[in-house]
């Protein structure tokens, strides 16, 4: 119920309306809106900087004294070798990209079904299915996260990266993502393929795919930063030391025996930057596919 | 025309739809029933308590101090995370140059995990971190500023966390509703004579109203959802005397462990929805009233 509505149209035709173009942004308006859009940018990307910063300052640089220096003096990589000592961050680096792997994957697929077979056939119950996946909306995951573990734990899958990757494998928001996206297209297409004698997996495949794929990438992308990020729920789920994803293995970073900021921010940019590249590498298919039809995070 | 046969959609429905009963349907209803036994984490049988855990929760202080957390919570991130994304919504409106860079990097704090944010503002908020080092040196204060270890600044150190986490998030819904305000509804009040501020006020504001509500009632329900900002900041143990503690704080540690107790977790998770629906549905009517 909250989550659906968003339709946005980022870039709509700015020509419509009777009267004539506006006129251009005078200097001063634009000198104010750089400045304040600079100083908003200080706020959001600054601290991602200074941590960076933390994390290649080397052990004979002071991070504590009251003047620190925001480039390093002498920059150095010791401290992110130094954390795969503190921790086994490769392994912890591989189980968080499985269950990243398993998340992506099975939203893609099924989603992608689900969608398709909601928006684009008639068939009995079409209402009663779509209603259930919009119902669960309204549920916010924490509230079932025991019970979920429950369930996890009866199949056996507890402190098990299967069990952390399983219920997330297909969410609703994405599946009512794809229906929405499938039935922004015209009828009349599928209409042509069917005289064709197209069958419903070539329909799918050749006709209505290749139209969202900006969705889909947007599904991909949160799946991915959702599975990569999480915390709660792995948290609940994991207790063998070898078996944590990275977020829940970072704690033990700050946590036990060590309290060195330097090592602790080159932990949070390892975690940070595949993130961080994989989004800048895919920001244009995804305020796309926010412009095709849904917002999610 | 026949198009499909009558097994096909159900064939491509299934999985998802075994899913959302296995992981979802299923679980809200077992959270119910986990609710009224005392099933432990380690397995064994449950058996049958009554409303125990409910009577335990009403005299439990520490579910009343997260309840009163969540309101605190709530009460912050509600006014401020409505309103400063729609501001930013609007700077990053106009296509100037490099704007594109800017709605991508505001949207940065979104994508990071929050436990990647929250050891980051774990170092800033230091006694010897870099927000103290800059307050010592305006001269407000002498001694450091107990951000991570006070009861109340921990809560409003989760709550800055939060928000500017969530700025780049409705900033982009926002975004997507201010496509659809009438541009000529603007150049009218520009050509009366109406000021960037008056225009904001009597053309954007009125032209996002549905979208404002939609952020309000998502703000209000993540901001009882609270969890990894307050456990990272406190380092998992919930500020001094465990006093910044959320209800997800709270089901996650019965969650596990010897001392664990998944019943009572689950009467936790029972109020927890109980608490969401309120701004729902206080938004909701509010919104009607406002349409009308």
């Amino acid at each position: 119920m909250t989550t659906t509505d968003v339709r946005p149209q980022v870039h709509a035709d700015k020509s419509d309306g009777p009267l004539k173009r506006r006129p251009e942004v005078s200097g001063r308006e634009k000198l104010l809106r750089y400045v304040l859009l600079l100083f908003v940018l200080v706020i959001t990307v600054g601290p991602f900087l200074w941590q960076l910063s933390t994390s290649l300052k080397g052990a004979g640089e002071d991070i504590y004294t009251a003047t620190p220096s925001f480039i390093p003096k002498q920059p150095t990589l010791d401290n992110y070798a130094k954390v795969a000592e503190a921790i086994p961050v490769w392994r912890y680096i591989g189980n968080s990209l499985l269950v990243a792997a398993l998340t992506v994957g099975g939203n893609i697929l099924f989603a992608t079904a689900a969608g398709y077979a909601i928006a684009r056939l008639r068939f009995r119950g079409r209402r009663v299915v779509l209603g259930l996946f919009l119902g669960t909306l309204v549920l916010p995951g924490e509230v079932t996260i025991i019970a979920q573990y429950v369930t996890v734990r009866s199949f056996g899958l507890a402190d098990t990266l299967a069990g952390v990757a399983l219920p997330g494998m297909v969410a609703a928001l994405n599946v009512l993502l794809m229906y929405n996206a499938f039935r922004a297209l015209p009828q009349e297409v599928d209409e042509a393929a069917i005289v064709d004698g197209a069958t419903v997996p070539q329909r799918l495949w050749r006709v209505s795919l290749p139209a969202v794929r900006g969705t889909l990438a947007v599904v991909a992308i949160f799946a991915f930063i959702q599975a990569w990020d999480d915390f709660l729920w792995p948290l609940i789920v994991l207790t063998s030391p070898e078996k944590l994803t990275l977020t829940v293995g970072l704690q033990y970073l700050s946590g036990t025996f060590t309290q060195d900021q330097r090592l602790i921010a080159a932990g949070t940019m390892i975690a940070f930057i595949p993130i961080a590249i994989l989004f800048s590498a895919l920001q244009r298919y995804f305020f796309k596919g926010v412009e095709e039809g849904g917002v999610k995070g | 025309m026949k198009t499909h046969r009558w097994f096909t959609p159900w064939i491509l429905t299934i999985p998802a739809l075994a899913w959302l009963l296995v992981f979802s349907v299923w679980p809200s209803i077992n959270t119910l029933r986990l609710s009224f036994t005392d099933a432990k984490p380690l397995g064994g049988t449950a058996d049958f308590v009554g409303v125990r855990n409910y009577s335990d929760m009403l005299h439990d202080p520490q579910v009343w101090t997260a309840l009163l957390n969540s309101a605190v919570y709530m009460a912050v991130c509600l006014p401020l995370l409505t309103i400063l994304p729609l501001l930013i919504a609007v700077l990053v409106e106009k296509k100037l140059p490099f704007i594109a860079f800017f709605r991508t990097a505001f949207y940065v704090p979104v994508i990071a995990s929050a436990v990647v944010v929250g050891l980051m503002w774990t170092w800033l908020l230091d006694d010897r971190g870099l927000i103290n080092n800059l307050v010592r040196w305006l001269h407000v204060v002498q001694e450091p500023v107990p951000f991570l270890t006070d009861r109340w600044l921990v809560l409003i150190s989760a709550i800055s966390l939060t928000v500017w986490k969530g700025l780049g998030y409705y900033m982009i819904v926002y975004l997507a509703a201010l496509g659809n305000v009438r541009k000529d509804l603007h150049e009218a009040a520009a050509i009366d004579g109406a000021g960037p501020v008056r225009r904001f006020l009597t053309v954007t504001v009125p032209g996002v109203r549905g979208t404002m509500f939609l952020v309000a009632v998502l703000v209000s329900v993540s901001a009882l959802r609270v969890f990894s900002e307050l456990f990272i900041l406190t380092g998992g143990k919930g500020g001094p005397g465990g006093k910044d503690q959320s209800l997800v704080m709270l089901i996650q540690q019965y969650a596990g462990g010897f001392y664990g107790d998944l019943g009572y977790a689950s009467s936790l998770s029972v109020l927890l929805f109980v608490v969401t629906l309120i701004p729902m549905i206080v938004l909701a009517r509010l919104n009607n009233r406002a349409e009308k």
